[in-house]
């Protein structure tokens, strides 16, 4: 039932508290938070540095805004509506296209103009933001996901979590929405997580809900054999990321698009430490190796190839 | 850096804490347990007045006679005023007086008793009273009851007695129902007795006097009804009917006297406190404060009035419950709505008991988490929708107040104690949770913050911890360096355990 913290530590299991007290606490600035905190903040720092994300296609920024959106929106065939300061996945609508004069949502509801001003009216008055404060809205482009993740997701967007240490990339894991999870690609929220071999691109190992799991629990496909297309595009795409923002320690979610490729979704300055059981192995003794290297490579490339080296998992 | 800066810290407040902690113990030999058999009751009565400019008397009432109880000490803090105590029949009277009385003036009178089983009783022999002549309907009413009553009654004490039980029958017959309609309040009952009783010529009086239950602020004198059977005063409970002084029962003053008197001022209020301390602790810390020789009797909480005292008592189990949740989080990985909620919640607690107090908890989360699910279905703005779920969370508290009070259920009375703010905050809170992670996140969380409240009730109701922190409040300094030493803690939680536990099934490389 449980373990004993002589096995966790054997394995190399980073806990809340180490992550919070080594690695939070040491690499990453509190004045950078808002950085990726605030998604409006990360596209534009992204943009600057020639990093691939979703086009930004409106913001609302006050009550009175929400008026002009029926006229706005009307012209966009499909969109995504998101929290600037949102955490965790929560108040991200999808809509996926039209029905007369409603929107149909990615799950297939279907929802009135009103609908959608009262939940952007809540993400303005700050009901998804951490701590509550007031709140932009976001209108961007939806990801038209790669067909090949279509068999093992249950509907919403998967995406590539990829944690980066010191601007290495130290482990990623691909986080496929469940029925239980709502779309959301969230692990906390039910969502399952496939590990990926950092070197290869290949899946290794899964879990769902603190189980070792290797088929996804909706679609009942096989998770263990999945290769991630533009692989070396995505580390890359992620070490940038970790340049850009200067986080030493930082989750970069990356979805595949399938006429842009991969784009950078969102930053995290708190990844959670799923990605471990899902990738069947600690993240310390990487960590730590990272730590002590004196000389990182200074090229994108050059830390590429160092996070290739670095890898064990198995396939 | 962090670590070791830390580690120093530690060791210093650990060290000073502790050391004081023992230099107090050892050399000037406080007790580390309460002990809890010479318990003191310190009761304190503040009197504010303005004065008019000119000369002010103050006349005030005194405990003389307090049967059960043995008087350890008095004192008066005059200021400038002249006092002089005298004797007046049962009663005992201080007058305080000034020549010229200003603004506002305040004179305190202490008075430190303990439990004793000396008896010591009312002296003074009253004369009978005349047969008052009643008005109709009340004379037929008052006939019935004394008619009643004499013919299951043998002496003064069972006459009255049955008099009593008739007025306090559960079912009360018409007669009684007239009496009850008029006595508005205690006082009021109490007299309309007395007027019944002098209707056979039985001597009566009220017996004012202080509960010293529980060590409280704001404490009120309470009535009591005395009957002379010709030897000595008999006590009886005018509400319950029972017979004799009740034993938390401190007797003030008797006799139907205003309280006080003042001519040449304005009366502000006159504040009762009442404080529990320990017979030893007491005397140690005097005995201290004589010699003055050493400077942590001189700054010892024992010195600070009274309510001050009380307030402090409480203040200093904050920080242990703080400590908890500390613990809980950091160690466990127990997870709560909000840092510090369940501490809160846990003084709450402190008011209204455990049982009642999570069964309320339970019930106004409940209730406001329905409404709060109508609400969203409303599509309000979120200020607005906070605000409405406070004023719900009070419209809760007193429906289940005024419900009670028809239950005769007193302790739920109590649920005004709740902090409203933060039980409207914990509905939103779960409800928000409830949506977006699901009822089971929800759930867990919010039995989470009761557990951490109803471990940090208990260990801030836990008497032998209260005395210490009040008596020892050096110990603060440890807790810091407790709470210092848990925020550079990186090993596992325990709930981790749990969470990495198929970790254990992979094989290592």
């Amino acid at each position: 039932m449980f373990c004993s913290p002589r096995q966790l530590k054997e394995r190399g299991i980073l806990g809340i508290n180490r992550r919070n007290a080594d690695f939070i606490m040491r690499y990453n600035p509190r004045r950078l938070f808002p950085l990726v905190d605030d998604k409006l903040k990360t596209k534009e720092l992204a943009l600057l540095h020639g990093i691939a994300v979703p086009d930004l296609l409106g913001v609302v920024e006050a009550q009175h805004q929400i008026k002009q959106l029926k006229a706005f929106l009307y012209k966009l065939d499909d969109f995504v509506i998101k929290p600037s300061h949102g955490c965790g996945g929560n108040g991200i609508l999808v809509v996926t296209g039209r029905s007369g004069d409603s929107f149909r949502k990615a799950g297939g509801d279907v929802v009135n103009f009103d609908q959608v001003a009262h939940h952007v009216s809540n993400i303005l008055s700050g009901m998804y933001s951490l701590g509550g404060v007031n709140d932009f809205a976001i209108i961007e482009y939806r990801v038209k996901f790669d067909p090949m993740f279509a068999r093992i997701s249950y509907q919403g967007v998967p995406d590539i979590r990829v944690i980066v240490f010191r601007g290495v990339p130290v482990a990623a894991m691909l986080r496929l929405p469940t029925r239980e999870s709502e779309g959301k690609a969230n692990l906390h929220q039910g969502a399952m997580g496939v590990g990926i071999n950092i070197a290869t691109g290949h899946s290794c190992g899964g879990v769902y809900h603190a189980h070792l799991c290797e088929t996804h629990p909706d679609t009942g496909e096989s998770t263990s054999t999945i290769q991630i297309p533009h692989w070396a595009n995505i580390l890359e795409l992620a070490v940038k990321c970790s340049d850009s923002v200067g986080l030493g320690y930082l989750g970069v979610d990356i979805v595949m698009d399938q006429e842009l490729g991969p784009l950078v979704l969102e930053l995290n300055a708190r990844p959670g430490l799923n990605v471990q059981i899902a990738i069947g192995e600690g993240l310390l003794n990487t960590l730590d190796h990272v730590k002590q290297l004196k000389n990182l490579p200074s090229s994108v490339e050059g830390r590429v190839d160092l996070a290739i080296a670095l890898s064990h998992c198995e396939i | 850096m962090g670590n070791n800066a830390v580690r120093v810290w530690v060791c210093l407040l650990c060290v000073v804490g502790l050391s004081v902690c023992y230099y107090k113990t050892t050399v000037l030999g406080l007790p580390i347990k309460p002990q809890q058999d010479t318990e003191v009751w310190t009761v304190q009565a503040k009197i504010n007045f303005v004065g008019d400019g000119g000369p002010a008397i103050f006349e005030f009432f005194l405990p003389n006679v307090i049967p059960g109880y043995l008087k350890l000490d008095e004192d008066f803090i005059s200021g400038r005023f002249g006092l002089a105590v005298q004797d007046e029949g049962d009663n005992r009277k201080a007058q305080w007086a000034i020549r010229r009385a200003r603004d506002m003036k305040s004179l305190y009178y202490r008075i430190a008793v303990a439990r004793s089983s000396q008896s010591s009783g009312w002296q003074s022999h009253p004369q009978f009273p005349s047969s008052p002549e009643y008005p109709e309907p009340y004379a037929s009413a008052i006939q019935s009851i004394l008619d009643e009553a004499r013919t299951a009654s043998a002496d003064v004490a069972t006459y009255t007695m049955e008099i009593l039980q008739q007025l306090n029958s559960p079912v009360p017959n018409e007669n009684v129902e007239l009496f009850r309609d008029h006595a508005g309040n205690s006082e009021q009952w109490v007299k309309e007795i007395i007027n019944i009783l002098s209707g056979v010529r039985i001597p009566a009086r009220i017996l004012w006097g202080i509960r010293t239950s529980d060590s409280s602020n704001h404490s009120q004198l309470e009535p009591l009804l005395q009957v002379h059977n010709g030897q000595e005063w008999l006590t009886f409970d005018p509400r319950t009917s029972e017979r004799g002084i009740p034993l938390n029962f401190l007797s003030w003053n008797v006799g139907e006297n205003p309280l006080y008197h003042l001519s040449g001022g304005k009366l502000v209020d006159i504040d009762f406190s009442v404080t529990k301390s320990y017979k030893e602790q007491i005397d140690v810390a005097r005995s201290g404060a004589r010699h003055a020789d050493s400077i942590f009797t001189e700054f010892s909480l024992l010195a600070l009035p009274v309510q001050s005292q009380n307030l402090y008592r409480l203040l200093l189990m904050v920080p242990i419950g703080v400590v908890i949740v500390v613990l809980m989080r950091t160690f466990v990985g127990i997870s709560t709505f909000g840092t510090f909620m369940p501490i809160l919640i846990a003084l709450a607690f402190r008011e209204t008991q455990l049982l009642w107090g999570v069964l309320l908890f339970s019930l106004i989360v409940a209730f406001g988490l329905m409404i709060r699910f109508y609400l969203e279905r409303l599509m309000l703005l979120l200020i607005p929708r906070l605000a409405s779920i406070v004023i719900i969370v009070v419209i809760i508290m007193l429906l289940i107040s005024l419900v009670s009070n028809q239950m005769e259920a007193e302790r739920l009375l109590s649920v005004a104690l709740f902090p409203m703010v933060i039980l409207a905050m914990t509905i939103e809170r779960m409800s928000i949770t409830w949506e977006e992670n699901g009822p089971r996140d929800a759930l867990l969380q919010g039995f989470g913050s009761l557990f951490v409240a109803i471990l940090g009730y208990l260990a801030m109701t836990n008497e032998q911890l209260m005395y210490v922190m009040f008596v020892f409040p050096e110990l603060l300094l440890v807790l810091l360096a407790v709470c210092l030493w848990a925020g550079r803690y990186n090993g596992y939680r325990v709930f981790e355990l749990y969470r990495f536990r198929e970790m254990k099934n992979i094989e290592r490389d």
